[in-house]
């Protein structure tokens, strides 16, 4: 599969306008390989989030072009799947119909549909909740339906705008695993934007670090760490140096504006 | 089921109690009884002691009780000893009088007719007015454009009263009953129109980036999230219009009205027939109360998710 390249090529981002306008991206640029795992770091407030919508298509670039597999974005499109920072999940579909939204948009058929559903369902852990409605879900769960709901669509880009910052340390780590399961079968490429560092090297092929706003591109770290990735590549010294080296690098973005 | 039969008449009791708390509670657990099969092993529901919850509600319901005969005996005792101060209870029929007078109105022959002209009278005026204030709000609440051109005027007609409308909708409607279901209308049309343009506005922007990036467009947008992610605020709307439609309904029909309860109750009042005046306030007081439980329930239905939202929360 050769689908899901990216080019950002001296990207800006404006919100607002005149005295009030806030610059979220400054002249970005930025290539992701189609079926890569980018993580995308920088102190709180530097973009990310930004950089995940314009991909995404909620808002348009001020400058600079924006490609995905050589198509400019100018709409959201069910090629790039967005899991939110919060579940977003609709409250009036139980998880079956939350998950099942995106075929029937596609006019998937109903036969094919329950299929996928039952597959896809499975794979993330939900075959025995799916006639809850999202409220009766912990937040865990809530983001492997987040997680499924894009999965049915199969997209060739897979954007994460801090997916996991709100569970638990546990659940967090079993997330990460579920995705890196799901990125090895699917081979998507995924941005995967975090302010945490550990999470960043444990998840990534490569590290982009932002700077603070306005959000440009700092360095890019490649990860060389073995997959399939375990817990044991936590404490790897591998896994430290590259640490360290994230670390340095953020807190020269953040010293002086903690 | 018995449990589940005494919940749903407390709920029908506090209909008529506005305060918020109480109702909410009360709502809760109707609906905790009327979802459950639903084994949903992580909800997170209080669970209380069934035998405690039980000798609570038993203690309730005995207060209640003691205060509705408290209430009825100071009644019988201004009416029979034609209390006056201020008010006069002269005319005012004891309860007694009242259920004998009740008790005939539920025989006559003419109360069907009262009841259904009413019923038909607010019922045509709200079903008109969510016909045009729901799918009119949705789309307000979407284009600021259509907002500016269709609010300016209905900000203007807003602040009127529909009883003001009563002389001119009888000038402009060439029945009686056309006019009145106009004033049911023009009634529900406001309290509809801006709970569902509220809806949408507040409605999370996010599940709509959320809808798009999984492929859907306008139509889908609309039908799937804009519409049920407004749907509370809706029947919000809609039990408020309700109200208001009876409201209307009862002071047309003192005026132009030929049946319906309210042309029943001031009929009473010009042929003397002061029993009669209560028993016409006590139907219309059932038939709202009636078609606000009605509306809710509906809105029950609609909203299977919606407990679980109040829960969370």
């Amino acid at each position: 599969m050769n689908q899901g390249t990216i080019d950002l090529k001296d990207v800006s981002l404006v919100f607002g306008t005149g005295a009030q306008s806030v610059v979220a991206l400054e002249s970005l640029s930025l290539h992701v390989n189609a079926g890569e795992f980018l993580a995308i770091l920088g102190p709180s407030g530097c973009g990310k989030s930004s950089l995940i919508s314009t991909i995404a298509g909620f808002q348009a670039p001020r400058a600079g072009t924006l490609l995905v597999d050589g198509t400019v974005v100018d709409r959201p499109g069910s090629d790039r799947g967005v899991v939110f920072q919060q579940p977003t999940l609709f409250p009036w579909k139980s998880v079956r119909d939350n998950v099942d939204f995106g075929l029937r948009m596609r006019k998937v058929a109903w036969s094919k549909r329950q299929a996928i559903l039952d597959e896809i369902l499975g794979k993330v852990g939900l075959s025995e909740f799916v006639h809850h409605y999202p409220t009766q879900l912990s937040g865990g769960m809530q983001q492997r339906v987040g997680l499924a709901r894009v999965l049915v669509n199969q997209p060739s880009v897979m954007l994460m705008d801090e997916p996991f910052g709100s569970l638990d340390a546990q659940t967090r780590l079993k997330m990460q695993e579920l995705l890196l399961d799901v990125w090895s079968e699917f081979k998507m490429t995924i941005l995967f934007v975090t302010h945490d560092i550990d999470e960043a090297v444990f998840l990534g092929s490569r590290i982009a670090v932002l700077t603070r706003r306005p959000g440009r591109l700092k360095s890019i770290l490649d990860v060389e760490l073995p997959r399939p990735r375990s817990e044991d590549v936590l404490v790897s010294p591998e896994f430290m140096r590259l640490k360290r080296n994230c670390m340095a690098l953020l807190r020269e973005e953040t010293v002086g504006h903690a | 089921m018995l449990a589940n039969r005494r919940q749903a008449r407390a709920s029908v009791t506090f209909q008529a109690v506005p305060p918020a708390p109480n109702q909410a509670s009360v709502t809760e657990r109707w609906n905790g009884a009327s979802v459950a099969g639903d084994d949903s092993a992580i909800v997170v529901s209080p669970s209380r002691e069934p035998s405690r919850a039980y000798l609570t509600l038993v203690r309730r319901a005995l207060v209640r009780a003691l205060a509705a005969l408290a209430f009825l005996g100071l009644w019988h005792l201004a009416s029979t000893h034609k209390f006056k101060f201020i008010v006069s209870f002269s005319f005012v029929p004891t309860p007694a009088d009242v259920l004998a007078a009740g008790l005939e109105f539920v025989r006559s022959s003419k109360t069907p007719q009262h009841v259904l002209s009413s019923l038909r009278r607010v019922l045509t005026g709200f079903a008109l007015a969510a016909a045009m204030a729901i799918p009119l709000g949705l789309v307000i609440g979407r284009s600021r454009l259509l907002a500016d051109i269709v609010m300016t005027p209905l900000e203007i007609i807003r602040p009127i009263p529909g009883v003001a409308w009563i002389p001119l909708a009888i000038l402009m409607f060439p029945t009686p009953e056309q006019s009145m279901i106009f004033i049911c209308l023009v009634g529900a049309l406001f309290p509809i129109l801006l709970s569902t343009i509220h809806g949408v506005e507040n409605l999370d922007r996010r599940l709509i980036y959320a809808a798009q990036t999984l492929g859907a467009r306008q139509w889908h947008i609309f039908t799937e999230v804009i519409l049920p992610g407004a749907l509370p605020s809706i029947v919000t709307g809609l039990t408020i219009g309700m109200g208001i439609s009876w409201f209307l309904v009862v002071t047309a029909e003192m005026i132009s009205g030929r049946f319906g309860v309210g042309y029943f109750t001031w009929e009473s009042y010009t042929l003397q027939n002061y029993a009669d005046i209560v028993v016409g306030m006590l139907a219309i007081g059932i038939l709202g109360m009636g078609s606000s439980f009605v509306v809710r329930l509906l809105g029950r239905v609609l909203m299977p998710w919606h407990r679980h939202l109040v829960h969370a929360r």
